[in-house]
């Protein structure tokens, strides 16, 4: 916290010296959610880590990490990046693509070289790298997983997130993975991303339906929250649970071969990592790295999710 | 004493404290209607569990509305009361072999952070002058920033040492009653019999209905409401004392938006929210009633989820405005 003050404190000094100082460092501004939900909380976690990795290793970089609570208070950062900064790169996990297109837009045209992370803007070609999760490709692999697990038939219910694009682009690409099968969606409820939500909304589909073979909760929050709900009811021996994003919680139970959560798939927050290195490497190597860097969304199983642990996050 | 709250009635009846119950009997009606398992034991327990957060909240937050005030810090001071608790439960760890006696300290801990926080709202509002509006809006912002840096923005976890053993606090029953609905019908009694059968619920409703007479009549007007607060606190602090074995988790997004269905519960129950008059009957059938509705629209998918809330709201304005009896007295 002090850290980020006395840095703004210096790059406010250095700006009034006409920034004799900082001429010969390459400055790289990261604009991202702050921590107000558990995937923001990981987000936050990794982009520390990856920040003060790349000053570490090379003395010619200088990281400005920047959080904000909404969109507005974002748009509000890009401004100072480049008036207080004048940053010559900029990573940016958008809160929304709309709102945040123009100024994004502002910051490429002060000749910064600009990635963007997760969420796409609404125009092309803004971006010179976009490094993102794969929300579809979440969406099949649970699909992939639900089906063979259940062998093409029964009953499921389904957890959703926050209504954004987000969780349609899941949603539809695991009703697109479904199709054809036996398998039934008995009914689909938002539990927002919330451990409560969850627990609440499960605890209704427990009183409602008396046979489920399985739940997708898409998200390791809900799914929490979901398994609480099922050990209540008495019912962990009917089901499983699949949710998602690679909480640690969530894969230790994975790891330990927990029988009711036997998988995870990936949407890891990490990707703000990649999105800093390989930033990062467009100065300090040859390395090219424009252009688009889609993650996978790999299903975490008892065999690989040590691959997956990182008991230091607070995701 | 106020004769604003007068009763509006025809004879033996009348509407302002039937007014609820009668939404709630309707209410469950539609229940019914939309999906017999709603009345299943399991559901009627499921719902009068979930109510107990915000009804226990809520049974405070008539007393700060009655005497004229309004505390918005609720939601976010159970999150940090929440998050303090899991992080010094989880430290005790290495000072007590003895779960029981990590908890009672974890206990005793959340009664006094509810302590604390409400006497804080409490005097900044009386002795610094400024409108409780003002102040709690402050503490909401502080209180949910403090957890979000204790949780490090991510989850805080109880271990699962003291987890097992808290487990009952939520998940417990007595005689079949679930614990939570026993916390909540107690501390309901005890604040009826404090509303309406003391000197310091006299005193509430009098500093609601008129500030400056209640100070003419020698009613130690900041000390009261300054308690107001306090039971506010207090009455988070329970709340949380019975969230925290639910999941065993605290985060930031712990208790979002309860401050307002605390409030809410605390208007559809018949108090007013100007101050002046409170129902603590009222406010436990208005908690019962805002958890209900969640309730039916999950044993339901005649309604886009998209449209829950509206729902909600429609619900909870008609519910007003039946117990206010808007569709009788055109004169008013």
């Amino acid at each position: 916290m002090t850290g980020k003050f006395l840095g703004l404190a210096a790059a406010f000094a250095m700006s009034l010296a006409g920034s004799a100082l900082a001429a010969d460092k390459v400055k790289i501004g990261v604009s991202i959610p702050s921590a107000t939900h558990g995937w923001a909380g990981g987000l936050n976690y990794h982009a520390n880590v990856a920040v003060d990795r790349m000053e570490e290793l090379y003395p010619n970089i200088d990281m400005i990490l920047v959080t904000a609570s909404d969109a507005s208070a974002q748009a509000n950062d890009l401004e100072d990046l480049v008036s207080v900064h004048n940053v010559d790169a900029l990573v940016i996990l958008p809160f929304e693509s709309e709102p945040l297109t123009d100024p994004v837009r502002m910051v490429k045209e002060s000749g910064a070289f600009i990635t963007v992370v997760d969420r796409g803007l609404s125009q092309e070609g803004i971006e010179d790298l976009y490094v993102a999760g794969n929300n579809p490709e979440l969406g099949r692999v649970s699909a992939e997983f639900i089906k063979e697990k259940l062998n093409n038939k029964g009953d499921i219910v389904v957890l959703r997130g926050i209504p954004t694009v987000i969780d349609e682009e899941r949603v539809d690409a695991f009703m697109a993975g479904i199709e054809g099968t036996d398998i039934k969606v008995l009914d689909m409820k938002h539990a927002n991303w919330n451990r409560d939500d969850g627990f609440e909304v499960m605890q209704d589909f427990l009183s409602r339906f008396p046979k489920i073979d399985a739940v997708w909760a898409q998200d390791d929050d809900i799914a929490i929250g979901v398994i609480e709900a099922v050990k209540q009811a008495g019912r962990e021996d009917e089901l499983f649970i699949l949710g998602g994003a690679g909480m640690k919680d969530i894969i230790k139970r994975v790891m330990d071969g927990d029988r009711l959560v036997p998988a995870d798939v990936l949407y890891p927050p990490a990707m703000i990592a990649t999105a800093i290195e390989l930033t990062t490497l467009n100065y300090v190597s040859n390395a090219p790295v424009t252009g688009r860097f889609i993650l996978g969304a790999p299903l975490v199983t008892p065999e690989n999710a040590a691959n997956y642990y990182f008991p230091d996050s607070p995701f | 004493m106020s004769r604003k709250a007068a009763a509006i009635g025809f004879g033996p009846f009348d509407l302002k404290t039937w007014g609820p119950l009668l939404a709630l009997i309707g209410l469950m009606v539609l229940g019914t209607a939309l999906n017999t398992s709603f009345l299943s034991e399991g559901n009627i327990s499921n719902i009068l569990t979930r109510s107990a957060f915000i009804g226990i909240i809520a049974v405070g937050a008539t007393f700060v509305i009655t005497a004229g005030g309004i505390d918005l810090s609720v939601g976010a001071m159970a999150a940090v009361i929440s998050g303090v608790m899991i992080i010094s439960m989880n430290a005790l760890m290495n000072v007590f072999d003895s779960a029981s006696l990590i908890i009672a300290c974890g206990i005793l801990l959340s009664l006094a952070l509810g302590l604390l926080a409400g006497a804080f709202n409490g005097l900044v509002t009386t002795k610094g002058k400024i409108e409780a509006f003002i102040v709690t809006l402050g503490t909401m912002g502080i209180f949910r920033s403090l957890v979000t840096y204790f949780a490090d923005g991510g989850t805080l976890s109880l271990d699962f040492a003291i987890r097992g053993a808290y487990r009952p606090f939520y998940y417990g029953d007595i005689l079949g009653i679930p614990v939570p609905v026993i916390v909540f019908a107690v501390v309901a009694a005890i604040g009826w019999v404090i509303l309406n059968r003391t000197a310091f619920g006299r005193h509430c409703r009098a500093i609601g209905s008129n500030e400056a007479v209640a100070r003419y009549s020698a009613v130690q007007v900041n000390r009261v409401k300054t308690l107001t607060y306090i039971v506010q606190g207090l009455c988070v602090s329970l709340a949380t004392i019975i969230y925290v074995p639910r999941l065993g988790s605290a985060s930031s997004s712990t208790g979002v938006l309860w401050e307002l269905e605390a409030i809410a519960a605390v208007i559809i129950g018949g108090t007013v929210l100007k101050g002046g008059s409170g129902r603590i009957g009222g406010t436990v059938i208005g908690a019962i009633m805002l958890t209900m509705i969640g309730n039916i629209l999950n044993l339901t998918d005649l309604i886009s989820n998209y449209l829950n809330g509206a729902v909600q709201g429609v619900i909870i304005i008609v519910a007003v405005w039946l117990q206010r009896g808007g569709w009788k007295n055109k004169g008013q």
